[in-house]
């Protein structure tokens, strides 16, 4: 029997065909059909300039934009040779790691709820929720963030920031606990899970399979680890891997590496450094107009060694949150708002960055930058001709090559597998089709 | 800089058909003739020194009006050796056609159709070229930079 599984059926969480071969309940042969959500990322990018790019990266993938966008962000900075500051470095993974428990808080919650467990996804939604706040009140969007700039983030950590995120994470534990009670040891959801959707180590590096996805085979490939980038070397964490690269494999390796994420983002705020501040010779942050005092007085070693805060207002402004995450040079950064409307020289700089026609320059060549998305490596690769715009951006999605996959992977399997298994392939349809 | 093992092996292997090495940014790449893909492909696969296991990435670039027009571009990873290695062939028009690699790694086959379906780029050996991300009825290839972003397609018919 032929049987269509989407493009619009209630299991698929993205628009998808499965197009099944069946014999019985047995299925003979699979045929993924992609391509519903195709919007043209790649073109679309070759036509706006490199900061326009940032919005369309967001949709890339929609359960953890984030990483996309300092992906893309960091393709550009390495063609153009930036250093971005320690605080933006860490900032970056924090949100990456918030993004990425994001995503595999939705992954286990769609896929429990599709074997029955509806509270196990009302659990997970709710801790999604608390990051989402959080990621909220840093972006100041829940999806469509735009927070990645080239040579930087778009602002600074808000007030309390430290304080949130913590309580959030600790919340998320105690969900990840009562999930894990509910849902490991469960018969029934053990019974869907375990020896479905087996692929070996082979064949996921055949396919170029990446992320939790190789890992629950016992292949320990992760691109935080290989190839560290922005400062995931300074962390402690554990690459979690599988044994039999089947469903349930792929559910305790997600499970795991969310805890490994709330370990990275601790540490990172543990150690998440300040920018340049104006403090005095013992370390004690002084008023900008207390330092002019000071240098009148002749008291100016101190000073000397420290920035100096100008304002016309001197009572402190974003210039110095400023500093602290973004790239002091003037080709990439965009100046502070309050700047661009105070005075001419931020309002051309401005203008040179954002006007089509002027623009970031990067140099001619080009660049592939990988990331660790959620799942697996995000890579950006960018040809780069000298103008304002990019000549070719391509995004390598994580989950295309899974998807190349899944034909066989199905094949053998009973009808009501594909379901669980499709399920833990997470298929973001927005990074699949761009 | 000194040139790392990769490039060093494939200057000694394949001599004659390496077009230009490179390393910028620490990443290496190698430019070599169509003719010379299958072979090298299977060399840094098997090479137990080398062990490229991963075709990472595979895709195109339009030079348009420079000659060749086509480049397909190779991402490989070893994951033993944590080396990567770009590599790009160049393919001339009218006929742009090189070897595929379905052989070597299955993970190509939605690759290479995605290639062809963008870039029009035909993989000879290839168990079942046809459009991937677009529809069979579409008309030309979206990535080729002589097709224009605000082209409207016979499906879906003139504005108004």
């Amino acid at each position: 029997m032929f049987l269509n599984v989407g493009p619009a059926h209630p299991a698929t969480h993205g628009v998808i065909q499965i197009r099944t071969e069946l014999d019985g309940e047995i299925v003979r042969k699979a045929d993924v059909e992609i391509g519903y959500l195709h919007r043209a990322f790649e073109k679309h990018c070759e036509e706006a300039t490199y900061t326009q790019c940032f919005p369309y990266s967001d949709r890339l993938n929609y359960v953890s934009p984030l990483i996309s966008n300092f992906g893309f962000a960091a393709a550009v900075e390495t063609l153009m040779d930036l250093q971005v500051p320690e605080r933006c470095n860490y900032i970056r993974v924090i949100l990456s790691e918030i993004s990425r428990l994001t995503d595999h808080l939705t992954c286990i919650g769609a896929s429990a709820m599709e074997l029955g467990a509806f509270s196990v996804f009302l659990y997970m939604v709710k801790a999604r929720e608390w990051l989402y706040e959080l990621i909220e009140s840093v972006t100041g969007a829940r999806l469509t963030i735009s927070y990645g700039r080239v040579g930087g983030v778009k602002a600074d950590l808000p007030e309390g920031f430290e304080k949130e995120c913590r309580a959030a994470l600790k919340k998320t534990r105690e969900v990840l606990k009562e999930v894990d009670e509910l849902l490991t040891g469960n018969r029934i959801f053990y019974d869907r899970m375990r020896g479905v959707g087996v692929i070996s180590a082979r064949d996921a590096i055949a396919y170029g399979i990446t992320g939790p996805f190789l890992r629950s085979t016992g292949e320990a490939y992760d691109v935080r680890k290989a190839f560290p980038y922005f400062v995931y070397d300074r962390f402690e964490f554990d690459v979690p891997v599988g044994e039999h690269g089947d469903n349930y494999s792929r559910y305790l390796v997600r499970m795991e590496e969310m805890q490994q994420s709330i370990r990275i983002i601790e540490q990172a705020l543990d150690s998440l450094p300040e920018g340049p501040t104006n403090v005095d010779p013992e370390g004690e942050i002084i008023e900008p107009d207390l330092m002019s005092d000071l240098g009148k007085y002749g008291k100016t070693s101190g000073l000397l060694k420290n920035e100096v805060l100008i304002q016309p207002t001197l009572q402190g402004s974003e210039k110095r949150y400023h500093d602290r995450i973004a790239a002091p040079t003037k080709e990439a950064w965009l100046p502070p708002k309050e700047q661009v409307y105070s005075n001419i020289e931020a309002l051309m700089n401005h203008f040179k960055i954002i006007m089509l026609g002027h623009g970031l320059r990067p140099p001619p060549g080009e660049v592939y930058f990988p990331v660790e998305g959620a799942n697996g490596e995000l890579g950006f690769y960018i040809v780069s001709d000298g103008t304002d715009r990019p000549w070719r951006v391509r995004c390598h999605p994580p989950c295309f090559p899974i998807m190349a996959a899944l034909g066989s992977i199905l094949e053998g399997d009973q009808m009501a597998d594909i379901v669980p298994t499709f399920g833990s392939v997470n298929m973001i349809a927005g990074e699949l089709d761009r | 800089m000194e040139a790392s093992i990769t490039l060093k092996k494939i200057k000694e292997g394949f001599g004659n058909d390496v077009i230009e090495v490179d390393s910028p940014f620490q990443q290496d790449t190698v430019v070599i003739a169509p003719s010379a893909l299958l072979p090298v492909a299977t060399f840094l696969k098997e090479d137990p020194e080398l062990q490229y296991n991963y075709l990472m990435d595979l895709t195109a670039v339009d030079y348009w009006k420079r000659k060749p027009r086509f480049e397909v571009v190779y991402h490989f990873l070893s994951v033993a050796n944590s080396f990567r290695l770009r590599l790009k062939v160049p393919v001339a028009e009218p006929e742009p056609k090189v070897d595929s690699l379905t052989s070597l790694w299955p993970g190509a086959n939605w690759y290479e159709r995605e290639v062809y379906d963008m870039f029009g780029i035909q993989f000879t050996g290839h168990p079942d070229l046809r459009r991937i991300l677009l529809y069979p009825e579409f008309e030309g290839h979206p990535l080729r930079k002589d097709y224009p972003i605000k082209r409207r397609q016979p499906l879906i018919g003139p504005k108004h």
